[in-house]
């Protein structure tokens, strides 16, 4: 009966249905079941799913944004119950995100945090056109894992290589890891700057986060 | 009847110009400056740009309006002067025009960046009305026709149609990016794209932007399967970019563009131009190849 629920589960991500993820939710709290199980056997698998989908390019946008928002939905939902329960999802990491100074390209950011949250990260989205400072500033507050720069143009890449160098000069480079993502950013690019990683998509980029965090799949 | 369509009806294929941001890039266009700024800020280099373009032969300029929806704007240095830009963009792209005879004059007209409810938050009334908006200047400043470009999302240019329909008669040409494949990242295909829009009485539908030119022709091909004959419009990359020593390089050359136009002629392309990293050097090997 458990196995069925988190098929379901699972198939509730992968079709972007919210209403039923919800009531799935409900139904594994009816029954008794681990909050904690729900998600990472059933929801999360979906979430795989979909990535993986996107990834072989029979899934696009609308299912990963979605995909996104019935997991956001199942976990608020189950929330209460893990709070209850005194085992609150555990984060795979903190990543604070933003798309860098003088770029004002939201969606492919947007994506990550999407992608990002629904595998069980803690993002902290500090939106577009966004100073280096303020990156670096949020990620000492929240103590970060991950700092994650987006830049859609060829003329903005370079900020992400100036919050780098900022980093070096202020000591805190070993702190935090560092990817990036973007249109034009190749893996040159990436060697060039010193990043710690980068993806050509969202799906990718979850990936990414959990190698430099040390997650195994 | 209108000059464009007129020239179509003769059965001319016309030669777009190429790249409006990376040739701006080249003179001191930086980024978190928008391309429309410049418009009332630097109007000589993007003047310069056009008329570059007419010279290399170019039919057809493009309006540097790509950004110039009011959502979009927002935070530019005019973002209030969203109709006087657009109007006043039109008047550059004539002066360039003015140097040949006959050059025609198309509105640009490109995402507002954000995604449409569902998947983001902007509402089909709000992109109706930027694209309205748009379209009234562009119209009201004397273009021939009015170009939607780079788009990827059906929803989008269905409010963007609905917008310009509102405000004006002009010829409409959809254009859509396939940078996944054959599809845009929202999935769509081009026999959407013309199933869609054909009936809904576009001018032309075609592809800009995107990825290869190897890829323009699998787009191209998709297309002409749908209605054999149906013009087609067709504006590549100067293929993928690459970065070397802090350069953005684009690595196709002026001749291989040439002969990928020619192909693209054969498919039923009737404009065929260049997108990003297309110089007028490649419009001029363009207009070479396929007027001789």
């Amino acid at each position: 009966m458990s196995e069925e629920l988190k098929k379901k589960m699972a198939q509730s991500i992968i079709d972007g249905d919210v209403e039923t993820a919800v009531a799935l939710a409900k139904e594994s709290i009816a029954i008794g079941m681990e909050p904690m199980d729900a998600i990472s056997n059933g929801f999360v698998v979906g979430v795989n799913e979909v990535g993986d989908a996107f990834g072989r390019g029979e899934m696009f946008l609308p299912e990963l944004v979605m995909a996104g928002e019935a997991m956001k939905a199942a976990v608020a939902t189950l929330d209460p119950e893990l709070r209850k329960r005194g085992t609150e999802r555990r984060k795979l990491g903190k990543v604070v995100i933003a798309t860098v100074e003088g770029d004002i390209h939201e969606i492919g950011k947007t994506l990550v945090t999407i992608m990002m949250s629904s595998s069980g990260f803690e993002v902290f989205d500090l939106g577009v056109d966004c100073p280096a400072e303020k990156i670096i500033g949020k990620a000492l507050e929240v103590n970060a894992d991950i700092i994650a720069m987006s830049a859609l143009l060829t003329t903005t890449m370079i900020r992400q290589k100036e919050v780098i160098d900022e980093l070096e000069k202020e000591g805190l480079r070993g702190k935090f890891k560092v990817m990036v993502g973007g249109a034009p950013i190749t893996r040159d690019w990436v060697k060039y700057i010193g990043a710690d990683g980068y993806s050509e998509d969202a799906v990718g980029a979850v990936q990414v986060a959990k190698q430099l965090v040390g997650v195994v799949d | 009847m209108n000059k464009f369509v007129e020239r179509l009806k003769a059965g001319k294929v016309l030669v777009a110009d190429g790249a409006t941001g990376t040739n701006l890039q080249k003179v001191g266009l930086v980024g978190g400056i928008h391309t429309e700024d410049w418009v009332f800020d630097e109007p000589k280099k993007i003047l310069d740009l056009e008329k570059a373009f007419v010279a290399a032969g170019s039919d057809i300029i493009l309006t540097c309006t790509f950004g110039g929806t009011r959502p979009r704007m927002q935070g530019a240095k005019h973002g209030d002067q969203v109709y006087e830009i657009n109007k006043r963009a039109v008047e550059l792209a004539r002066e360039a025009a003015s140097a040949r005879d006959d050059v025609l004059v198309a509105g640009s007209m490109g995402p507002i960046g954000k995604l449409l409810k569902p998947y983001g938050p902007l509402t089909p009334e709000e992109a109706r009305d930027a694209f309205a908006e748009q379209a009234k200047a562009l119209t009201e400043g004397g273009v021939d026709f009015l170009l939607f470009e780079t788009h990827f999302a059906l929803n989008e240019v269905d409010a963007g149609l609905e917008g310009a329909r509102s405000v004006t008669d002009l010829p409409i040409i959809v254009s859509f990016s396939y940078d996944r494949g054959t599809r845009t990242m929202m999935g769509v295909k081009p026999t959407d794209v013309i199933k869609k829009y054909e009936p809904m009485g576009v001018t032309m539908v075609g592809a800009n932007c995107g990825t290869t030119l190897e890829n323009m022709e699998t787009i191209l091909t998709e297309y002409g399967a749908v209605d054999p004959g149906f013009p087609l419009w067709a504006k590549p990359n100067a293929g993928i970019p690459r970065f070397s020593e802090g350069e953005t390089i684009y690595d196709v050359t002026p001749e291989q563009m040439a002969d990928f136009a020619k192909r693209y002629v054969g498919l039923g392309a009737r404009v065929v131009g260049g997108c990003c990293g297309s110089t007028p050097e490649h419009v001029a090997a363009i207009v070479k190849a396929i007027k001789n």
